[in-house]
């Protein structure tokens, strides 16, 4: 019968419903999408990281993200690093902000990536169209499909110049976004050296790939003692580091997590006013259950039931909002992620929201003289 | 017959209010209901008659005094115990229903028992069987508003005795009826306390009611000012008038 009476007691204003299934709604798609940008700008930001096949990073020292390497590092630290015990290979890739001048004039800032895909160090994933021997062509580079427009090409075959050199498009990334707006434009590692006029030795990282068997953190330890002018970073602390760059010294992530925040208040406030007035107005028949022997217990069970059914139907309602505007965002420029561990937060959160604002509900029904059943 | 009283209420006093505003509502007051009668506690607006039943039905504590529900003094007890009491022994009819408005009459009855922990099959064949003996056995689907208000008060009723509790307190619950619906539900109330032994004690001002009691009791001003009772042998609603008969209080 909570439910029954919960559920009815709902539907029994439908204005009142409807105004806080809409509050509940906007604050959960606003949540999902803060959220779900968050999640996707995360996933942009490391996502080169996580292709890379690494156990640890040698960066230059202090570098702040993937993009950030520069091109300080030469085969004397590599020569170290392989001197090392327990490290079984040290693959150099290189990084590096270029200026991309388009075949019909204007130019746009790209990130190069130079890396030996023989290697495997760090490969292009999601290739749509062309191979990895097609980008190992004299000039050959993959740029991302969604990109083609802002870097005024075509698609494959179309050349352009990249910092100090012509480039050709071999092949075709699909989803591989860039969080800084400036595409990744994938080529070898020695085309990348030419493009910026680099000694044959200079790289931005290494790639280390530990022996089987070997400690980690002891290697690392004897990596960093070994290399005074780098940096050795495990994936994760590389992932961390660029995370916290891109997202919180930038100001961007505060900004998602703020809007995520505020959305869950408004939510929080508008349930909680509804509900409060909800009891208010069922106020003399719960000081009838009352006076007829119910518990306070079994009230305040009414009043979150209320609250649970709000939530339930309030999250389904904004979670399938949210995700049609996550499928109309798939090919934007900042596409939103939602995963199967998002939407069960996000479901905690509304029912948290909902319990949260059936507080004031159940205080005011708290103080019910049942006594009051008499003076109707 | 001696009956073993199920509710003794033994000089009560309550005292509303305080300071310059204080009110003295009951001034000693001593009543006991014992099974199988249908009390009527009459007395003019603001007697005290409403102030009486709700200490009686454990809704509000007395200022001094002592009040016995079956067996259990209930001085001192807290809100959830007073509610316990009420849950085990109590059942209330009120003067303006009180039903839920979105739960149709099955579903009323249904929630006085799931306060008291009975539910699914148990709850819906009781409510069932208490709403075909107020008469309702046609109506079990029909929500308040499209009950008159006599059906209403008959729906009142069976949750009041769904849970077999050992007093039913009523609050005026003919003042909102018209006459023939008033000797229906207390024609009712009557039956519910002979047949199934119950106290029944009903607040009223209504002079219609009086056919129907076992005993009077008056009040006025706070205090108990006379009882009268009903001769043996005389059968409701052979009665009109219990006044002009035995007063054992002055």
């Amino acid at each position: 019968m909570i439910l029954t009476l919960a559920f009815r007691n709902l539907f029994h204003d439908r204005i009142r419903l409807a105004v806080t299934l809409i509050g509940i709604l906007f604050s959960i798609v606003l949540v999902a999408v803060q959220l779900g940008l968050y999640l996707g700008s995360s996933r942009m930001i490391t996502a080169n990281i996580d292709h890379a096949n690494a156990d640890l990073w040698v960066t230059a020292y202090g570098a702040k993200s993937f993009e950030d390497g520069g091109l300080l590092l030469t085969d004397r630290e590599r020569h170290q690093a392989l001197a090392t015990p327990g490290i079984k290979s040290v693959v150099p890739i290189l990084v590096s902000f270029a200026e991309w001048r388009k075949p019909e004039g204007g130019s746009t800032r790209v990130v190069v990536i130079g890396s030996d895909f023989d290697d495997n160090g760090l490969v292009p994933w999601s290739l749509s169209e062309g191979t990895l021997e097609d980008i190992q062509a004299p000039d050959a580079i993959a740029v991302d499909k969604s990109y083609l427009n802002e870097l005024g090409i075509s698609g494959i075959g179309d050349t352009a110049q990249a910092a100090a050199g012509r480039v050709k498009v071999r092949a075709l990334t699909e989803g591989v976004r860039s969080f800084t707006q400036s595409p990744y434009v994938y080529t070898t590692l020695n085309r990348a050296r030419q493009l910026f006029g680099a000694d044959a030795d200079r790289t931005t990282f290494f790639l280390v790939k530990l022996a089987p068997g070997a400690d980690a953190a002891q290697v690392k330890a004897d990596l960093s003692s070994r290399l005074e002018t780098a940096e050795v970073l495990s994936t994760e602390e590389f992932r961390d580091r660029s995370l916290k760059q891109w997202l919180f010294r930038t100001g961007a992530g505060i900004a998602l997590i703020g809007g995520a925040l505020l959305g869950s208040l408004v939510g929080t406030v508008i349930v909680a006013q509804t509900l409060y007035s909800s009891t208010k107005d069922h106020i003399h028949e719960f000081a009838t259950l009352r006076a007829l022997g119910s518990s306070a217990g079994y009230i305040h069970k009414v009043i979150l039931a209320q609250a649970g059914l709000s939530a339930v139907i309030g999250y389904l309602l904004g979670m399938s909002i949210a995700l049609v505007i996550l499928y109309l965002s798939k090919g934007s420029a900042l596409p939103l992620v939602m995963t199967p561990g998002l939407a069960f937060w996000l479901f905690a959160l509304t029912v948290a929201m909902c319990a949260i604002s059936a507080l004031s509900a159940i205080m005011k029904v708290t103080k019910i003289d049942p006594a009051t059943v008499f003076s109707r | 017959m001696t009956t073993t009283p199920v509710l003794v209420a033994e000089n009560v006093v309550k005292e509303l209010g305080s300071g310059a505003g204080l009110v003295i509502a009951l001034k000693g007051v001593s009543l006991e209901l014992v099974p199988g009668e249908l009390t009527l506690l009459m007395g003019p607006s603001g007697s005290g008659k409403t102030t009486l039943l709700s200490i009686l039905g454990c809704i509000m504590a007395p200022t001094s005094g002592t009040l016995t529900i079956a067996g259990q003094q209930i001085a001192g007890l807290g809100p959830e115990e007073l509610a316990k009491i009420r849950r085990d022994h109590i059942g209330f009819i009120f003067q303006s229903y009180n039903l839920f408005p979105t739960l149709n009459a099955i579903e009323n009855v249904r929630i006085a028992l799931d306060v008291r922990g009975i539910t699914g099959f148990a709850a819906t064949s009781r409510a069932e069987e208490v709403l075909r003996d107020v008469g309702l056995g046609h109506r079990l689907t029909n929500y308040p508003g499209n009950l008159s208000g006599g059906e209403q008060q008959r729906v009142a009723v069976a949750r009041a005795i769904a849970s077999s509790p050992d007093i039913v307190l009523a609050d005026e619950p003919t003042a909102a009826l018209d006459s023939e619906n008033g000797h229906a539900v207390m024609a009712l109330l009557s039956r519910i306390a002979k047949e199934q032994q119950r106290s029944v004690l009903a607040v009223t001002h209504d002079p219609r009611t009086l056919g129907y009691a076992d005993r009077v009791v008056r009040i006025e001003d706070g205090k108990i000012v006379g009882e009268e009772r009903r001769p043996e042998g005389l059968n409701a609603p052979e009665i009109t008038d219990l006044t002009k008969r035995r007063k054992i209080h002055a």
